[in-house]
């Protein structure tokens, strides 16, 4: 049913699976390796579950050394590895494939130094988002990209899909939010870059990495910023008789010279659904709603959000309200970070993530509609306004045949209608295998080929997470031209036997 | 300036480059040229500079975002986003009176390029942090861009920010596009004099610690202090350490009474206010006191808590002045100088105390003989080459100005 091509598996490594097994064993311990075929099938898949592929052997080192022992076995042994955080995924970045080892760090998850005075904490990759924000909210101070997943990705995957989330409008994204990093190459060997200092050294290889998507090697310890938690904040709604409306207002609050914490925009199809899951008090009669959050002391806030309700009067909104209570405020974004789960319970949907130039904002969200009209699909749109970072939510249902192939090509027409635009394919969910193929929308071959090199420095054997971000075709003429010139384009051992 | 290649446009500067790696001859990568005596000293017959390549090609004050070609003075961008009520939240200083040339000239590819922030870079983040996208030519004569104009964006590698701090050795950028932000409206300094330089970074980074939005912490060392041309500060000269906060006025005298009762242990600040704070930071982000006089220059990048150390152990070899920014994260070294620039000691310092230095003003006698750029670990020096094997195989690009073989 699916429709994305995976590389063919090697069958000569998937005959060879107990040997293999064995050998992880003998490196990590029985502990660490996952080989039974119940055990597997938790890895099968990530947060794209429809496309799934039993994994050859799962492994979960519990230290950089023997991340580091598993992927030097790999590599002498030619063996793809598929490196998982919690597997949250939303373009299947963690789908396992037959032939390659599933390498998890869901195990490494501690804190291993929190320094406020210089304000970073180092931990291991393995621990969860909002587990880092956990362990330093007691003296006020916060973590700060916020994915909707926080609960249970991990910085790991962060860190693969640079992710965001609905604050990073004030804050910034993970590559933002990152001082170093200790990653494991292809080669087993451990690099450091970075460190508890501002701006690494040398050329800006921690922009390179995050946001790789696993391709460049596997993060096992990351140094993040830590930062001073605001002394309140406040969400306020404002409902809109049309999404237009709501764009000009975002437009007008930014052009205004505030820039609040989060600009969030949902449409009534999401509206009703969240509300019916989170009973937050959202306005069911508008057609476009924004949640907005400010921070600062109470006087702040207020001033703040006054500043803004002015703005949003010129525009006649059908709806306007503070939240008035801690509790309100929680509710607001329970809704809000539940909605693609609250869509779940009532669909099997498909989540897009590309971004747009604000001012195009009616005209796309009204070509969304008429896109997913045409497919005979609904839609609910849900996203942060203030970045222009879209998430349409195609319903499909996945029983009916031919449904999840129409929700795909429905959600390929609206990627190339962000591109279009003046937007990309995803702002924070990961090309993965899931956009693949439309990369050629928005790059030439030239713009590829220079991403392509600089994978083929790191694994120029194309090991780790085969198959994603780049079309395979692509891949190959990269993997041509590599060999052509007698050395893989800047292999970084100079060992010009790894490229045959 | 005749033999110097001005392409003006994307597709002439492909054409030149073709030319050049045809016949495998190495260029000098300039914008304005304000930054050419930072590295070691570039092997090459030709020199280009991006200075023809200029304007401003997006501006969307509603969406913060604007493209320029590469070669627009900063000068022209900071006027058009002034007038929008925006700015550069990055804050780039500039390095010209420094280096002995005029403020004012630098462009904003070579800002990107050489990741130049100021002051701000502490609470707002790094020039890397608002690239959204590039447009260049590599070392193979090929048009690429990577990125975009839309703030969120993770199609394929981050490319672009990872030309940031490159120094021209990876390609020739011929357009930038970044994000702004709004201009505060209202600015106030509190400056604490007399502190020492250990007690200095303990106050900004228990400044830094409270959630005021402190936007720059910097503290200069009584001497550099009486270089000020600042009116206010430089009548007798005494270290000080400043606290910057930006916001709405309102904001700003509720957090200003906050601050001072957080930080009453060390002393009554002086309280510069709108105008005489734009003063002061303009001489910052101008290093205005740091002038070439005879001395070498040093930028350490480190952790907050380690700086004040490791500036007393290179002061055991010699006499230096400090000036601290990023509430100790980032440390300005006025060195003598002796014909090593003090790059042994220095390094040795830097080793034990953890960070990185690189040494912004010497001659070229000694920037020839010295490592200018932090020497870089075996691990990291390979992957290194790599990427500049993946973008100028033929090294034609500013070669050997980061590192002597590459």
């Amino acid at each position: 049913m699916s429709s994305i091509e995976l590389p063919l598996p090697d069958s000569s490594i998937v005959g060879r699976r107990d040997a293999i097994v064995r050998d992880l064993v003998a490196l990590c311990g029985a502990d660490a390796v996952i080989s039974d075929e119940d055990g597997r099938r938790a890895f099968e898949t990530d947060a794209l579950t429809a496309y799934r592929r039993m994994p050859l052997a799962v492994v979960l080192p519990t230290s950089t050394e023997a991340v580091s022992a598993v992927l030097k076995y790999a590599k002498a042994n030619r063996i793809r590895v598929v490196p998982r955080g919690a597997g949250t995924s939303l373009c299947g970045g963690a789908l396992p494939l037959e032939d390659a080892i599933v390498l998890g760090v869901s195990k490494m998850n501690r804190v291993i130094e929190i320094d406020f005075q210089n304000r970073f904490a180092r931990v291991e990759a393995g621990i969860t988002n909002l587990a880092i924000s956990g362990a330093v909210s007691a003296e006020g101070f916060f973590y700060a990209p916020d994915p909707s997943s926080q609960l249970a990705c991990t910085l790991a995957g962060n860190l693969a899909m640079n992710s965001g989330g609905a604050h990073c409008l004030k804050y910034g994204v993970t590559t933002n939010n990152v001082l170093g990093v200790k990653m494991v190459t292809m080669d087993g060997e451990i690099v450091e870059i970075g460190g508890s200092h501002l701006d690494a050294e040398g050329y800006d290889l921690l922009a390179l990495i995050i946001g790789s998507e696993g391709q460049f090697g596997i993060i096992t310890e990351a140094t993040v910023r830590i930062l001073r938690a605001a002394e309140g904040a406040r969400p306020m709604m404002i409902g809109f008789e049309s999404s237009a409306k709501a764009g000009i207002c975002v437009a007008r609050i930014i052009a205004s010279g505030i820039i609040p914490v989060a600009i969030e925009f949902m449409d009534k199809p999401a509206i009703e659904v969240c509300e019916a899951f989170a009973k937050a008090g959202y306005p069911t009669n508008v057609d476009a709603l924004l949640i907005i959050e400010v921070e600062g002391s109470e006087q702040e806030i207020a001033d703040r959000l006054a500043y803004i309700a002015s703005i949003a009067h010129e525009l006649k909104p059908v709806a306007l309200a503070v939240s008035g209570s801690a509790e309100q405020s929680a509710k607001i974004w329970k809704g809000r970070k539940a909605a693609f789960g609250a869509i779940g319970r009532i669909s099997d949907y498909y989540c897009m993530d590309g971004t747009i130039p604000l001012a195009h904002l009616p005209h796309v969200l009204e070509q969304i509609s008429e896109i997913c009209r045409r497919y005979g699909l609904r839609v609910a749109n849900i996203f942060h306004a203030g970045d222009g970072n879209l998430h349409p939510l195609i319903m499909y249902e996945a029983n009916t045949p031919g449904e999840m192939e129409k929700a795909e090509q429905a959600g390929a027409e609206i990627l190339k209608l962000c591109v279009a635009v003046g937007g990309c394919l995803t702002g924070e969910h990961g090309v993965g295998i899931e956009k693949r193929d439309l990369m050629r929308v928005q790059f030439n071959d030239e713009d590829m080929a220079v991403q392509l090199r600089i994978k083929s420095v790191f694994d120029p054997d194309w090991l780790l997470n085969c198959g994603k971000v780049f079309p395979l075709d692509a891949v190959e003429t990269a993997k041509a031209a590599a060999t052509a010139q007698g050395v893989p384009a800047g292999h970084v051992d100079g060992n010009p036997a790894a490229a045959a | 300036m005749d033999d110097i290649m001005r392409p003006a446009t994307e597709w002439e500067l492909k054409s030149m480059m073709t030319a050049l790696s045809e016949r495998g001859i190495p260029v000098e990568i300039l914008g304005a040229g304000t930054k050419r005596g930072v590295g070691r000293p570039v092997a090459a017959p030709v020199a280009m500079t991006t200075g023809a390549m200029r304007g401003i090609s997006l501006y969307e004050p509603s969406e913060l975002v604007m493209a320029a070609r590469a070669g627009t003075p900063l000068s022209q961008i900071e006027v058009e986003l002034a007038s929008r009520g925006q700015m550069l939240p990055f804050e780039p200083i500039d390095l010209g009176p420094a280096l002995g040339t005029d403020a004012g000239l630098q462009t904003i590819g070579a800002i990107f390029v050489a990741n130049i922030s100021g002051s701000r870079r502490i609470a707002a983040g790094a020039a890397r942090d608002y690239l959204l996208g590039v447009r260049g030519v590599n070392g193979r004569a090929e048009i690429f861009k990577s990125g975009g104009r839309v703030m969120k964006n993770v199609t394929g590698y981050d490319v672009a920010r990872g030309l940031a701090g490159s120094w021209g050795t990876l390609a020739v950028l011929s357009e930038v596009t970044f994000k702004v932000l709004p201009l505060p409206d209202d600015v106030l300094t509190l400056v604490y004099p007399d502190l020492t330089e250990d007690l200095a970074v303990e106050l900004m980074s228990l400044a830094l610690a409270q959630p005021y939005e402190v936007s720059g912490t910097v503290h200069l060392s009584q001497a550099l202090a009486g270089r000020l041309a600042h009116k206010g500060l430089s009548k007798e000269p005494r270290s000080l350490t400043a606290i910057r906060l930006e916001n709405f006025t309102r904001s700003i005298s509720y957090r200003k009474l906050k601050l001072r009762e957080v930080l009453s242990a060390y002393g009554a600040p002086l309280e510069l206010e709108l105008e005489s704070s734009l003063e002061f930071w303009a001489e910052v982000r101008r290093l205005s006191f740091l002038p070439p006089n005879g001395t070498h220059l040093w930028r350490i990048s480190t952790t907050p808590s380690a700086a004040a150390p490791l500036v007393a152990a290179i002061r055991r070899h010699m006499k230096v002045e400090a000036f601290y920014d990023w509430s100790g994260g980032l440390v300005w070294l006025e060195t003598p100088a002796t014909a090593d620039a003090g790059s042994a000691d220095i390094r040795r310092a830097v080793a034990t105390h953890g960070g990185h230095a690189t040494l912004i003003r010497a001659d070229e006698a000694v920037r020839r003989t010295v490592e200018v750029f932090q020497p870089l670990g075996p691990a990291v020096d390979r992957i290194t080459r790599g990427i500049k094997q993946a973008f100028d195989p033929l090294r034609l690009l500013n070669p050997g100005r980061m590192y002597a073989t590459m």
